[in-house]
C-alpha cells in the first residue's frame, strides 16, 4: 500500500477530487494547511502600511490506495492540479506497513 | 447665536437678531410668543440629533474597532461608548452653559448651569427669524462634543487605561471642547466674530479631535511593538459597517447644523453625498497610482477624509466644489497617512490626525475657496477669497493651539490620577481581557 501525500492549490481540490474518483479512488483525507516554497508569500498594505505574510494558504490530501494504483494516482493528481505557474505544490509517495477498517476490523488492503 | 455659516453674509444683522432671541424663555415673552418653533424644524433636528448618536454608536465603535486587533475590539468600542455618555452627563451640567450660555465672552461662557432656566417652552435661534426648541439645541450640540471626544481615542487606544480615558474625557472636554465650541458657534465667541466660515464643525470636531489625538498619541507613546509588528486591522468588513454608518449619521451632523429644515440644509445633504463619493474614490485611484491596488481601507478612509473636508463646507459651497474639495483632501491625507507619518514615527494608532486632523485643516481653508460664487458657492458678489482664505488659516492655527495645549493639560492630570497607560502584559495580552474581562470572539 502507498499514502499519497499532496500539496495543492486550494482552488485545484474539486479537480484533483474528480480526477481521482475517475480513477477509482473512493475516499481522501483534506486539510487546510500553510507553507511557504518558491512562491513566498503575500504582502498586504493597510494604509500604506506593507505587512509581508510569508506563508500561503494550501491544502493538504492524503489518499492511501494499494501498490498497482499508485502511479495512477499521482498522474491524476499531478494533471488536475497542475495550473503550470509557481506555487502548484508537490506530491509525495510514502509506503504503508499497515491498515485497519475500525468498524469491521478488516486488514491490509480490503480496509481500503 | 450659534454656528458660524452665514458669518459673512450676515454677521452683523444675524448677530444681533441672534442675541436677542437667545434669552427669550426669560425675558421678553412677546418675542417668545411671536417665535413659536416650526414643528418641522423641531422634528428635523431631533432627527439630525439621533443621526448623529448612530455615527457614535455604533458607526465610529465599529469603524475604529474593526481597524484595531481582536484583542482590543472591546476595549476601543468600550471607550468610544463611555466617554460618549461622560460627554452627554457633562454637557447638561455645565457643558451647554460654558459653551452657550447667557453671560460670556469672546473665550467663554457661563450660566444655564444643570440647565437651570430651561423649560419646554424655551427656544433657540436659527440663522434666521425661526426658533427651534431650546432642549432639541441642547441635543443636538451634546452629540456633537460626545463624538468630538470619542473621535481623539483614535490616536490613544489599544494602550491607554480606561480609568485614564474617562479622567481625560473630563478635563478634555472641560478646558479645550467647550472653549473652542463656544469660540466658533457662540455669537459672542472669538473666531464667530472674526468671521471664519465652519458650516458643522470642522475645526470644533475634526481640527480639534485631531491634533488632540496627536498630542495624546505622542505624550502615552507607540504601542508596543510599533512600528516593527504587523498590526493590521482585525476586521475590515466591521470597518466598512461603520464607515456606512458614520456616512448615514453625518447627514444628521452636516444637514443638520443648518437648524432648519431649509434650502441650506438641502445643499449640505447633497455636498454631503458628492464630496464624500468623491472622497473615497480618490483614495483608491491614489492607491493605484503610487503602485498599490485601490482597497477596501483606502476607500473608507476616502469616505471619512471626504466627510471631515466637506463638514466645514456642507452649507458653504456647491456640489462641484464639494466635489473638488473632497478628492484634494482625500489625496492630502492619503499622502500624510502612508508616507509622512511613518516617517516620522509617532503612533496615531487609528490615524485620527492624519483624517480628521489633515482632512479637517484641508477642508477649513479649502471652504473659503469654494465659497467663492464664481466656483458654485454661495458667497456675495463682493466675496474675497484671499482675505477669508486668512480668516480661515487664523482660526484653525488658534484651535490648534488651544487643543494642543489643552491635551497636554489633561494627559497629564489623567496620568498623575490613573498611570495612563496599562501594564505591558495587559497590553500584550489585550485590553478586552486585562481592562474588561471579557473577549470579543469565543
Amino acid at each position: 500500500m502507498k499514502l499519497i501525500m499532496a500539496i495543492i492549490k486550494p482552488f485545484k481540490l474539486d479537480d484533483v477530487r474528480d480526477a481521482l474518483s475517475a480513477v477509482g479512488i473512493a475516499g481522501m483525507t483534506v486539510s487546510e494547511v500553510k507553507g511557504f516554497g518558491r512562491q513566498k508569500g503575500q504582502t498586504e498594505i493597510y494604509r500604506g502600511a506593507e505587512y509581508s505574510t510569508n506563508m500561503v494558504p494550501k491544502i493538504k490530501l492524503e489518499v492511501v490506495c494499494d501498490d498497482a494504483l499508485a502511479s495512477r494516482v499521482v498522474e491524476a493528481i499531478q494533471q488536475a492540479a497542475n495550473s503550470g505557474a509557481i506555487g502548484d505544490g508537490k506530491i509525495f509517495v510514502l509506503d504503508v506497513a499497515h491498515a485497519v477498517r475500525i468498524r469491521t476490523g478488516e486488514t491490509g488492503e480490503t480496509a481500503l | 447665536m450659534i454656528l458660524a455659516r452665514p458669518m459673512i453674509r450676515a454677521a452683523a444683522a444675524t448677530g444681533l437678531s441672534l442675541f436677542a432671541a437667545l434669552p427669550a424663555w426669560a425675558q421678553d415673552v412677546a418675542t417668545q410668543a411671536a417665535s413659536m418653533p416650526n414643528p418641522g424644524n423641531n422634528a428635523w433636528m431631533m432627527t439630525a440629533t439621533v443621526l448623529v448618536l448612530l455615527m457614535i454608536l455604533p458607526g465610529l465603535a465599529l469603524f475604529y474597532g474593526g481597524l484595531t486587533r481582536a484583542k482590543n475590539m472591546l476595549a476601543t468600542m468600550t471607550q468610544i461608548g463611555a466617554v460618549a455618555a461622560l460627554a452627554m452627563l457633562i454637557w447638561v451640567t455645565y457643558g451647554y452653559g460654558l459653551a452657550f450660555g447667557p453671560e460670556g465672552n469672546a473665550f467663554i461662557s457661563w450660566g444655564k448651569f444643570f440647565l437651570s432656566g430651561v423649560t419646554p417652552d424655551s427656544t433657540a435661534a436659527t440663522f434666521t427669524s425661526e426658533v427651534i426648541s431650546e432642549y432639541v439645541f441642547i441635543s443636538f450640540q451634546m452629540t456633537f462634543a460626545a463624538i468630538t471626544i470619542a473621535l481623539v481615542l483614535g490616536g490613544v487606544v489599544e494602550r491607554m487605561k480606561f480609568s485614564a480615558v474617562l479622567v481625560f474625557a473630563a478635563v478634555w472636554l472641560t478646558i479645550v471642547y467647550f472653549p473652542i465650541a463656544h469660540m466658533v458657534w457662540e455669537g459672542r465667541g472669538l473666531f464667530f466674530t472674526m468671521g471664519a466660515l465652519d458650516f458643522a464643525g470642522g475645526t470644533v470636531v475634526h481640527i480639534n479631535a485631531g491634533v488632540s489625538a496627536l498630542v495624546a498619541a505622542i505624550m502615552l507613546g507607540k504601542r508596543k511593538g510599533y512600528p516593527n509588528e504587523p498590526m493590521p486591522p482585525h476586521s475590515l468588513t466591521l470597518t466598512m459597517v461603520g464607515t456606512g454608518l458614520l456616512w448615514v449619521g453625518w447627514f444628521g451632523f452636516n444637514a443638520g447644523s443648518a437648524l432648519e429644515a431649509n434650502g441650506s440644509a438641502a445643499l449640505a445633504m447633497i455636498n454631503t453625498f458628492v464630496a464624500t463619493a468623491a472622497a473615497g474614490l480618490a483614495w483608491m485611484a491614489t492607491e493605484r497610482v503610487v503602485g498599490h491596488k485601490g482597497s477596501a481601507l483606502g476607500f473608507c478612509s476616502g469616505i471619512i477624509s471626504g466627510l471631515v473636508a466637506i463638514t466645514p463646507a456642507a452649507g458653504n459651497s456647491g456640489p462641484f466644489g464639494a466635489i473638488v474639495l473632497g478628492a484634494v483632501a482625500s489625496v492630502v491625507c492619503f499622502v500624510f497617512v502612508a508616507r509622512v507619518k511613518p516617517a516620522l514615527g509617532y503612533d496615531d494608532s487609528l490615524d485620527a490626525f492624519g483624517i480628521h486632523g489633515i482632512g479637517g485643516m484641508v477642508g477649513a481653508i479649502g471652504t473659503a475657496i469654494v465659497y467663492a460664487p464664481s466656483l458654485g458657492g454661495p458667497g456675495g458678489a463682493d466675496y474675497a477669497i484671499g482675505g477669508q482664505i486668512v480668516t480661515q488659516v487664523s482660526a484653525v492655527a488658534a484651535t490648534v493651539v488651544v487643543s494642543a495645549i489643552g491635551t497636554a493639560i489633561a494627559i497629564t492630570i489623567a496620568k498623575a490620577l490613573t498611570g495612563l497607560r496599562v501594564a505591558p502584559d495587559v497590553e500584550l495580552e489585550g485590553l478586552d481581557l486585562g481592562e474588561h474581562g471579557e473577549r470579543a470572539y469565543n
